[in-house]
C-alpha cells in the first residue's frame, strides 16, 4: 500500500537514495522539476516504462499538488 | 494525478512507493532549488533575510534596538519553530518598554509564497504603496523579506 509522505519524509527518503519520478506530462517537467526526478507521465506508466527503476528500491512519485 | 501512479506501481510490483502528496508545489513554495531551463524569477530568489526578528515573550524595549540597526522599520515576532506569528511597526516599538512583542504586536501579517512571480508581486506592491513583502513556507516559516527598489 502506498504511503502518502510531506516534505520531511520525502527529504528522509531523498537522502536514503529513493528514486523520484514526476508523473506530469513531460512539457510540465521539461519547464521545472525537483532535482534528480525522473519522468514518467501518468498517461504512460506500466511496466515497460517503469522497467528502468529498481524495484527493490523506494520510489517517490509526485505531481502538482497531489490532485 | 501521484496517488493514482502509486498505486499503479504498487501493482505492477513495486515494493516501497510513497506519494509525496503536497507536490511540486509545495516544494517551489518552500523556496527549494529545482531543475529548470527558464524560469522567471519568484520572491524566494531575491528574498533576504535581514529583517529584525524577535520571541513572543521578548520586550518592546530590548527589540527596539534591534530594528533600528536593521533596513527596515518594523521586527517581526516569530515562534520558537521560527513560525511568523506577527509584526511590530514603529508605533508598537514606541510603546511602553516592557510590553511583550506578543502583546504589542499585529498578529497574522500577510505573506507570500517563494515561488510567487517576483515582477508581479513588485508591481502589486507598487500598486497599493507597500515597500516590502514577508516571504513564508507552507508551515509559515519566514523565509525572508522582499523589497521594492524606488
Amino acid at each position: 500500500m502506498p504511503h502518502a509522505v510531506d516534505y520531511p519524509r520525502l527529504r528522509e527518503l531523498l537522502d536514503s537514495g529513493a528514486q523520484l519520478v514526476e508523473v506530469l506530462p513531460e512539457q510540465e517537467y521539461e519547464e521545472e522539476h525537483l532535482p534528480g526526478a525522473i519522468n514518467i507521465p501518468l498517461k504512460t506508466l506500466d511496466a515497460a516504462s517503469t522497467a528502468q527503476l529498481d524495484k527493490r528500491r523506494a520510489v517517490v512519485v509526485y505531481c502538482w499538488d497531489g490532485l | 494525478m501521484s496517488p493514482r501512479a502509486a498505486c499503479r506501481l504498487a501493482e505492477l510490483g513495486f515494493e516501497e512507493v510513497y506519494d509525496y502528496a503536497p507536490g511540486k508545489v509545495d516544494w517551489l513554495a518552500r523556496g527549494l532549488p529545482t531543475e529548470a531551463p527558464q524560469r522567471e524569477r519568484r520572491a524566494g530568489d531575491v528574498a533576504r533575510d535581514d529583517v529584525a526578528t524577535c520571541t513572543a515573550d521578548e520586550r518592546i524595549g530590548d527589540v527596539r534596538a534591534r530594528v533600528e540597526s536593521s533596513p527596515y522599520g518594523f521586527a517581526l515576532v516569530l515562534s520558537a519553530e521560527g513560525c511568523l506569528l506577527g509584526r511590530l511597526r514603529k508605533r508598537a516599538l514606541d510603546g511602553e518598554e516592557d510590553r511583550t512583542a506578543q502583546e504589542a504586536m499585529e498578529p497574522g501579517p500577510s505573506t507570500v509564497r517563494a515561488h510567487e512571480p517576483l515582477e508581479a508581486l513588485l508591481e502589486r506592491l507598487r500598486d497599493r504603496d507597500l515597500t516590502s513583502a514577508v516571504v513564508t513556507d507552507p508551515e509559515g516559516r519566514l523565509i525572508g523579506i522582499v523589497r521594492r527598489g524606488p
